[in-house]
């Protein structure tokens, strides 16, 4: 498959933020008012301003010491993504997928688009609505940037070496070679997104300790459904969480 | 740092103690990631779980304060479990050094203590000397009086029960970090500590370091790649600031600042000018002389004569006995001592502990310059919550100055390494650079005494300001190559030495060069070698293309660009390296046209090994730890304030009655001040929690640059106390909610962060609770985001350094 993707190594994190803020100076994103609601992880979600988040969890481990994940969380600029295809039905060229990068991008023509289907279309809860406009935006894959053959910010920034950019073949490789790394340090050790995402997350545990989008099993019997599904009004995030939960349920 | 930030990855076990690295060194931090990736093993010891414990192997809970038991209980059992590198600990340290009688340890001091003026009488903790004055050894180990033996006894007291029932550290997690740690003990192992304020910052400050310079050399760390005692400098250029000796204590090049009773340079020089008997010790301060008048050469040019001691005479000196730290001069300001205060770069409002003195005793002041980028609480302290403008007569002048990226100049790293950087962008609107306004203010300065003397008004001692060599422009603009310039220094006359010729101007090689009779100057010795006839040093750039990280063409680091000092101690009696893996310096007998020499790393000192290949000691050789007089690693540390071993005393604001440790509860020698605002509460039912102050990696310093900054200010955007859920229970405190916590001093309004990170300690059976605010904050902006946590912290600090313990201090946490 050709095109770029993303590789993060979430055991090199150490949630700095630095990926998070060279996102908005890149952007020329305003920050926003935000208040300390208890949590390192600020703004509190993605938002029209806030293409990239890193969230925080917290929780005691099974050595009876503290575990704390760092999990960024941002457009996994999907092969095919559902969001496009929603978009596709009422503003054509409204979501478009850029042929050297394979980055999908929002345009202004969005403004005209069901913003609120087109997010819940996204497994992943990613997309967002300007309030009061009806523009739609997210992280960009720093196209301009990629296709002048420079990396994009937030990779450009990372410290650690936990976020890689490159070619979509490379980057699977490199996921899979850090897995193979990782295994004895951690047994429960997963790469996710290489089947059907440019982004691939390295995790050290199961992907619901992490965040609830962390996984989204994406059955083609999901994708058939997700158009009948709308029709009923259920979001695919509605069905993303029940298949998770009675995934856990199913042990 | 005795190593660099790039060896680090060399280490086979790196501990994370007294330091947040992933946290407040993020860049650094993957120099730490590279180890791991080998195979390293990460140790995180915190009093709470952090981003650095994140990502480590193993993370072990202690309470602030504690951490010369812990320590101490680390050397237990190094040295009941046999770990230590043999062969490097008899040879290479004072182990082996016979101690006087008297000296001695009871219940808590040491002996040669003076209760009236709190003080010890160090003399009492000599060495034994033979006929010539060299130390008495049993390079056996074995003698009762012997460094080695002395060390077991002092520390068989840090059983596993007591360092457990102090620190609040389980006895399985303690045995973990010390059987992970010890491993490195092994010769071929390397292993790291990474340390900072979690360890400076404390009334036992500068124990904590020896402690584990202590661990270092009984495992043979230190000298090797991957080892090391290393300072994670809290800023990026303090190591610069440091070695050119901003501080009151030291000149340039760690000379020591002249006493009131060292009268003349002669007497100086003597008093400060170890010497030694021993022909195998190199005992490089013996050219103390050399150093301190190249540098009095530096500062007053030609009008400097050995008739004139040099200038030496116009410089000021410390009253003996007297101590002028940050903590003395804040109380001197507070006192009225005096009336004029430059604030240059740094926020003392919210920076220095015990904020409110800081801020009232400003309003002592007729004036005061703020030299800074933006507006902060020590520009605006006269308009700060609770002053009344009208009450106070400081005049403030506020200097806007460039930030780092508008000037040229150089930075210094942890690792000693100098680098150059250019200016990138021109500072905005009347924003100049500091070398601009110090030229500008002492051409005024000058011009005013000028202007003095010559109405015949009575100009009171002109010499320093007339005398004073002021060369440092271009086109009348202040140049930062003729500074680097100076400190590198000069030959004044033409002259030849060790056979080579040098002509009046040219610039000074090495240090090894520098005289004493006023031939050269040099405005910092140590930096002798960094602007050289080759160049400037500070701005190589070329990176090696193999090898353990010393990039010896990238930058430059002092001394002569040596990167692993104490690296002749990485090498055995032959000159061998102890780890053939990770060599630092190793020597080869057919270089130099068969002359031998060694290979590697800038070696610390040239001298040939300490044996022959036929096994006899080579007279030319020297011992490996070249600045000590006796040649030794320092085992028994006989020069500090507070003893020659650490030991284990209680902050001076703690939690508990008794220390299991003696009947002594806190550091007998730790300063503590007389004003009103000086309060200190322990063991207070009002202040039953342990606070500590910290960093995250979003905001800087006491946030004058980041707090401005829109984005970081999203991610961090107020002050907040993190405590445990137990804690929170205890008080009906929500996650999120905000609270007030107070100290005997002052209080700040903060919002809880309820977290599992920190767990309540058993501490002597009893439970005990720790609290830890980030000191990023100040009321100036943004509005509701909190102000300075320095606001709660004690005035006392280290007795060496008078470091402020703001580490371990007593407050409470209420809801609002």
């Amino acid at each position: 498959m050709n095109g770029k993707a993303f590789f993060i190594d979430t055991t090199l994190c150490t949630g700095c933020r630095g990926c998070q803020i060279a996102c908005k100076q890149w952007n020329q994103l305003p920050a926003t008012k935000t208040e300390n609601w208890g949590s390192y992880q600020n703004p509190k979600d993605l938002s029209f301003y806030t293409y990239k988040l890193i969230r925080f969890r917290e929780f005691m481990g099974p050595d009876n010491k503290p575990v704390w994940y760092f999990y960024q969380d941002s457009c996994r600029h999907c092969v095919e993504p559902p969001c496009k295809e929603t978009a596709d039905e009422d503003v054509p060229d409204g979501i478009i997928v850029d042929s050297h990068s394979g980055a999908v991008l929002y345009t202004d023509k969005l403004k005209k688009a069901k913003g609120q289907a087109i997010v819940e279309a996204c497994p992943y809860n990613i997309p967002r609505v300007e309030k009061g406009t009806g523009y739609m935006a997210k992280c960009t894959m720093c196209v301009d940037r990629v296709n002048s053959g420079l990396l994009p910010a937030c990779v450009k920034t990372c410290p650690t070496g936990a976020m890689n950019f490159g070619d979509r073949d490379k980057m699977v490789a490199l996921a899979n070679e850090r897995l193979a790394e990782v295994k004895a340090r951690f047994p429960k050790a997963v790469v996710t997104g290489l089947d059907d995402l440019r982004l691939f997350h390295l995790l050290a545990d199961a992907p619901e300790k992490y965040y609830e989008f962390a996984s989204v099993e994406r059955s083609p019997a999901l994708m058939d459904r997700q158009m009948a599904l709308k029709k009923i009004g259920r979001s695919l995030q509605e069905l993303t969480r029940e298949w998770n939960v009675l995934h856990k349920l199913a042990g | 740092m005795t190593n660099h930030w790039i060896d680090i990855r060399n280490s086979d076990c790196i501990l994370i103690m007294g330091s947040n690295a992933a946290e407040n060194h993020p860049v650094s931090f993957k120099w730490v990631t590279e180890a791991m990736k080998k195979g390293g093993k990460l140790i995180s010891v915190d009093p709470r779980f952090t981003r650095s414990s994140s990502k480590a192997d193993f993370y072990a809970p202690l309470r602030s304060g504690t951490d010369i038991a812990f320590l101490g209980g680390m050397i237990k059992y190094i040295l009941d479990n046999d770990k230590y590198f043999k062969e490097y600990v008899a040879q290479y340290t004072n182990a082996s050094f016979i101690v006087s009688d008297s000296y001695s340890f009871h219940d808590g001091l040491f002996s040669g203590y003076d209760p009236a003026t709190h003080k010890y009488d160090k003399s009492k903790w000599a060495f034994v000397k033979d006929a010539d004055g060299i130390p008495k050894k049993d390079t056996t180990l074995q003698n009762p009086r012997c460094v080695f033996q002395l060390l077991k006894v002092h520390y068989s007291r840090y059983d596993l029960d007591k360092v457990s029932g102090v620190t609040g550290t389980s006895k399985q997690d303690l045995l973990k970090v010390y059987e992970m740690y010890s491993a490195t003990g092994e010769k071929g192992k390397a292993g790291t500590i990474m340390y900072a304020m979690g360890w400076t910052q404390h009334t036992v400050g500068v124990q904590n370091i020896r402690c584990m310079a202590m661990i270092q050399l009984l495992l043979g760390n230190i000298g090797i790649a991957g080892g090391g005692v290393n300072a994670l400098r809290g800023e990026s250029n303090v190591q610069g600031s440091t070695d050119h000796c901003i501080l009151y204590h030291i000149w340039p090049g760690y000379l020591k600042t002249p006493k009131a009773s060292d009268a003349t340079l002669a007497v100086y020089n003597k008093k400060y000018t170890p010497v030694t008997h021993d022909p195998l010790s190199a005992n490089w301060w013996g050219n103390y002389p050399k150093y301190s008048v190249s540098l009095l050469k530096s500062f007053f040019g030609e009008k400097a004569t050995a008739a004139n001691d040099f200038g030496y005479s116009w410089l000021p000196k410390l009253d003996d006995g007297k101590s002028y730290s940050w903590l003395d001069l804040f109380d001197a300001m507070y006192r009225k001592e005096f009336t004029g205060f430059f604030a240059w770069g740094q926020n003392p409002a919210c920076s220095g502990a015990n904020a409110n003195k800081t801020r009232n005793a400003m309003a002592n002041l007729d004036w005061l310059v703020n030299v800074n980028i933006f507006d902060n609480e020590t520009g605006s302290f006269w308009k700060g919550p609770g002053m009344d403008p009208r009450k106070i007569k400081t005049e403030v002048f506020f200097l806007p100055c460039a930030v780092s990226v508008e000037k040229e100049g150089s930075i210094t790293n942890s690792g000693r390494w100098m680098q150059w950087r250019y200016q990138a962008a021109n500072p905005p609107g009347e924003a100049r650079s500091d070398g601009d306004m110090m030229i500008d203010l002492f051409r005024k300065i000058k011009w005013l005494y000028k202007r003095d003397v010559k109405k015949g008004k009575a100009a009171v001692f002109t010499e320093p300001i007339f005398n004073l060599k002021w060369d440092y422009t271009t086109n009348g603009i202040y140049d930062p190559h003729k500074v680097a310039k100076e400190i590198n220094g000069y030959f004044l006359k033409d002259v030849t030495i060790k056979d080579k010729t040098f002509k009046k101007g040219d610039l000074v090689p090495s240090f090894a060069f520098l005289q004493a009779d006023g031939s050269t100057s040099s405005a910092n010795w140590l930096y002798c070698n960094s602007y050289t006839g080759n160049g400037n040093m500070a701005a190589r750039r070329k990176r090696e293309k193999s090898g353990i990280g010393l990039n010896l063409e990238w930058s430059w680091c002092w001394p002569v660009n040596r990167r692993i000092i104490y690296n002749r101690a990485s090498v055995d009696l032959y000159g061998k390296p102890w780890d053939s893996e990770r060599p630092v310096i190793q020597w080869d007998a057919n270089a130099k046209g068969g002359a031998g020499g060694w290979v590697g790393d800038v070696p610390d000192g040239g001298w040939p090994p300490m044996l022959k290949p036929d096994g006899t000691i080579n007279p030319k050789t020297k011992y490996p730890f070249i600045m000590k007089p006796e040649g030794h690693g320092r085992i028994f540390g006989p020069g500090l304030a507070d003893g020659p071993f650490p030991e284990h005393y209680e902050a001076l604001e703690c939690p508990v009655e008794k220390n299991l440790f003696s009947s002594q509860l806190i550091n007998p020698t730790a300063p503590t001040y007389s004003t009103s605002e000086d309060v200190y509460r322990t063991c207070d039912p009002r202040y039953p929690i342990v606070g500590t102050t910290y960093r995250v990696s979003e905001h800087w310093q006491t946030g004058v640059m980041t707090r401005w900054q829109p984005w970081l200010l999203e991610t961090q955007p107020q002050l907040f106390v993190e405590m445990s859920n137990e804690l929170a229970a205890l008080k009906g405190i929500k996650n999120g909610e905000k609270v007030i916590v107070e100290s005997a001093r002052g209080k700040v309004e903060a919002v809880a962060v309820v977290t599992l990170r920190f767990h309540p300690f058993n501490i002597q059976g009893s439970v005990v609770h720790q609290v830890g605010l980030p000191y990023h904050y100040g009321w100036v902006h943004p509005k509701g985001g909190g102000d300075s946590a320095n606001l709660l912290t004690p005035s006392t600090g280290d007795p060496n350094t008078r470091i402020p313990e703001t580490k371990a201090f007593m407050v409470n946490v209420r809801k609002i």
